[in-house]
């Protein structure tokens, strides 16, 4: 974060200035930039060098016949690995894996801002003891993936763990298949998902015209609404024009084995979303608890109605955090259900295994562009508003 | 004078003895990297032959790379990366066949050893049907450490004896005591992760094909999608309706735990569940524990073997060929395998030194048909293996025979299986 400069630094700043040089090449800025050279090239090379060369063999079909030649045949081929993977019925597993994706990422976002912000409740009340609980809640965030993942194989295992401690109070074993069930809920056929997409959008657009209705601003309201009704009808009537995306139907859905690994995820990082809440719930001056309290708030109230509304900027960074965690999960989910247990797959692991198993580096390459693009939209909104909100302190 | 007398006595002959040893061992110095996944339970046969070599050459410094987990597939991400980066041990373990031929030689990253073969004798001394698993019209590509039989079913005696049944010898007979035992709450048959499913898989199409179309179905005469090939699929089914529902979250180990304890009455594995059962579990082979080929596959042994080869550009090639030499001879052969729980893939092995399974295993390799594992990197090339795994869960959850065909046809096109 930019700190403003203090008078101090300025006063420094102008009398090391050069004569020759214009004001912004001062010789701070020189030697800033020269530090800074090592690591900017570094970066170049090492970062966006590197998303820029996966980017390429994404067009390519490395993976053909002597793909670990000294020196590979390669033809850009454009889209078709792109092509393949949302079409081709043996890549049905990718697109299972997307919306596995999908579910954890809101389950972790989800799960791990409602149990860290209760758990910070609770501890901003400073229970006996606050220190300790603290540091047990937030333990768990200082584990690898790997342990977490083969802590909780174990206790997920179908005959142990979890599943017997009904046992201890006379009750049957629990015959859950955690991390190994075959069961799909909210099942849909591919075929569907730009409808489904359509109707989505064509809600959110719904609720942003009747809010902007409600404020006024009817013209806005009514440029909202028009595209809302026009998805609808196209979700409904339209569907018979598109092309048949895949030639056979395709059942996706929610996998029930996916909520083991959910479980773990949500484990290991709600402590750190309790962490970010509780800083800021300290934060809070007294003199609001105590001036909510004088107004007759009860505790509830003064939460929800003062605390919450201050924390939302930390919500906002856990949940851009959380949404790029959930979507690296590869090394809880290759600890803690193996290779190809599809049902708890998501497009990472498969990507490890295409590219590195099975050889087709093209291929392997275009899955971890499109996880890349998924990252990125969460990443470049957050980092456009932060930017935005620095240079609106520093001017 | 006497003190100085012998002093100079003992310098003189600890010098005749160090000059007399280094002509003794010979001229190799310098490194030799091995690069393999046998860590754990494989660790100790691995460190027999690495002693014995450096018995041999003691001026060569032996590094033992090994990257652990997940059944070899992070060491051959690690392998892959280092030979694309040019930094390529000086000789690698991997699966004999079509995960070798497929991947690294058609790649030419590999050196012919038909040479070696020739100067050892091995042509005599291996099976000529493993020697021909091992080469391409273009040379022998690697040498073979032991061999592994895949289609052997497990049961404990007892167990059978008290549930009233018999080792079934087809899988008609296996589906027709299957519902019997599901009844008593017995698992007919135990299963664990995707790869012991695919594991399986071979095992019931091995019996239903029969060697000769097992075979045909790799050369590409016969297709996925023939009668006889979604024959095995719809079988394959109606096993699967016997086996446990967590196998997903399940090692081989703990499918064969499930045997053990009588929660299951059969397991079809690789047999180095014979020395899982033999040496962690400490069960006396044959009469604790039993096997036979598993249903309908007498007479046949569905083979795999590890192998080193000597990859092009390897940086200490003669402490390689010298590690290679060693591998296919009787000495390290029989010091490697009774510790591993595996055969020598040589004919003339000391059958002495081994269990009473590996014996029997050894009858039958010197006797059987040979066929070679899907499962294990001997028919088809890591691209079919891989995309295999992937149309196994398809299977899984679909349960649809005509759609797993269609399916393996498609990827063995893609993968240009026996074109």
């Amino acid at each position: 974060m930019l700190v403003a400069p203090s008078p101090a630094s300025l006063h420094y700043h102008a009398s090391n200035t050069l004569e020759r040089w214009p004001v912004h090449l001062s010789r701070d800025r020189i030697i800033a930039f020269a530090v800074l050279l090592p690591s900017l090239v570094l970066i170049a090379v090492f970062v966006y060098g590197f998303i820029g060369q996966t980017i390429y063999i994404s067009f390519t079909d490395w993976g053909q016949g002597a793909a670990l030649a000294e020196n590979p045949q390669m033809h850009l081929i454009g889209f078709d690995n792109y092509k393949e993977l949302f079409t081709s019925f043996l890549h049905m597993r990718f697109r299972q894996d997307l919306i596995n994706a999908f579910f954890y990422t809101v389950s972790l976002v989800l799960g791990s801002l409602a149990l860290g912000l209760f758990l910070a409740v609770l501890l901003d009340r400073e229970p006996r003891g606050e220190g300790i609980f603290r540091t047990i809640f937030l333990y768990p965030m200082s584990l690898s993936f790997v342990v977490t993942g083969t802590i909780w194989r174990w206790l997920l295992a179908p005959e142990g763990g979890i599943n017997v401690l009904p046992s201890f109070i006379g009750l049957s074993p629990g015959r859950f298949r955690w991390i190994s069930s075959r069961q799909q809920i909210l099942t849909f056929d591919w075929q569907s998902v730009p409808s489904i997409t359509a109707i989505v959008v064509a809600l959110v657009l719904a609720f942003l015209a009747i809010r902007m209705w409600r404020r006024g601003t009817h013209k806005r309201a009514l440029i909202a609404a028009a595209p809302a009704v026009i998805l609808v009808l196209w979700a409904i009537f339209g569907q018979r024009l598109m092309p048949q995306m895949v030639p056979i139907p395709e059942k996706h859905g929610f996998n029930l084995a996916t909520i083991g690994v959910m479980i773990a995820a949500i484990w290991q990082f709600s402590g750190y979303t309790m962490a970010l809440y509780l800083a800021g719930l300290r934060g809070i001056p007294v003199e609001l608890h105590e001036v909510s309290r004088l107004d007759g708030a009860n505790d509830i109230q003064y939460y929800t109605r003062v605390a919450f509304p201050i924390l939302k900027p930390i919500t906002l960074s856990a949940v851009i955090i959380l949404a790029h965690i959930s979507l690296k999960m590869f090394a809880l989910i290759f600890a803690m259900a193996g290779a190809d247990n599809s049902a708890t797959d998501h497009p990472a692991v498969l990507m490890y295994l295409t590219t590195f198993r099975g050889n087709k580096f093209a291929l392997g390459a275009s899955i971890a562009v499109i996880l890349f693009l998924i990252v990125a939209l969460f990443i470049v909104p957050y980092l456009v508003s932060s930017y935005r909100e620095q240079r609106k302190r520093t001017s | 004078m006497q003190l100085k007398k012998l002093v100079i006595a003992t310098l003189v002959g600890v010098a005749l003895l160090a000059a007399f040893g280094t002509v003794m061992a010979d001229n190799l110095t310098g490194k030799l990297e091995i690069f393999s996944w046998w860590a754990g339970d494989e660790g100790p046969a691995l460190q027999a032959l690495i002693d014995l070599y450096s018995a041999e050459h003691p001026n060569v410094n032996v590094i033992n790379a090994t990257v652990t987990g997940g059944s070899g597939v992070n060491a051959k991400a690690v392998l892959k990366t280092r030979m694309l980066g040019g930094d390529a041990p000086d000789s690698f373990q991997v699966h004999a066949g079509q995960e070798l031929i497929g991947t690294w030689v058609r790649a030419d990253r590999m050196e012919d050893l038909t040479s070696l073969f020739q100067q050892e004798g091995w042509m005599n001394v291996f099976p000529s049907g493993l020697i021909k698993l091992l080469s391409t019209d273009a040379g022998i590509w690697s040498v073979p450490v032991n061999i592994h039989r895949s289609n052997v079913m497990w049961y404990i005696p007892a167990n059978l004896e008290k549930w009233g049944v018999e080792a079934p010898k087809t899988w008609d007979d296996f589906l027709a005591i299957a519902p019997a035992l599901k009844a008593q709450g017995i698992t007919p048959l135990a299963l664990a992760e995707n790869w012991t499913v695919n594991h399986l898989w071979e095992s019931v199409a091995l019996a239903v094909l029969g060697p000769d179309k097992w075979q045909a179905l790799w050369d590409g005469t016969l297709s996925f999608t023939s009668p006889e090939a979604v024959a095995v699929w719809k079988t394959f089914g109606k096993i699967l309706e016997y086996t446990n529902n967590d196998a997903a979250s399940l090692s081989w180990q703990q499918a064969t735990d499930m045997v053990v304890s009588g929660k299951a009455a059969f397991n079809v594995m690789g047999d180095w569940a014979a020395g899982y059962m033999s040496t962690t579990l400490g069960l006396t082979p044959g009469t604790d524990y039993a096997w036979s080929p598993s249903p309908g596959t007498q007479g046949i042994f569905m083979m795999l073997s590890d192998s080193f080869g000597l990859p092009k550009g390897a940086p200490d090639r003669d402490n390689a060929i010298a590690w290679l030499e060693l591998l296919g001879s009787k000495e390290g052969s029989d010091a490697f395998n009774p510790l591993k729980g595996s055969i020598s893939a040589r004919t003339d092995s000391d059958l002495s030194l081994y269990n009473a399974y590996s014996q029997s295993a050894a009858m039958d390799w010197q006797n059987d048909i040979v066929a070679g594992s899907l499962t294990h990197g001997v028919v088809a090339n890591e691209g079919f293996m891989n995309d295999f795994a992937t149309v196994m869960e398809m299977f899984l959850t679909s349960r649809d025979p005509q759609q797993a065909a269609n399916a393996c046809d498609a990827i063995a096109r893609q993968n240009g299986i026996g074109g």
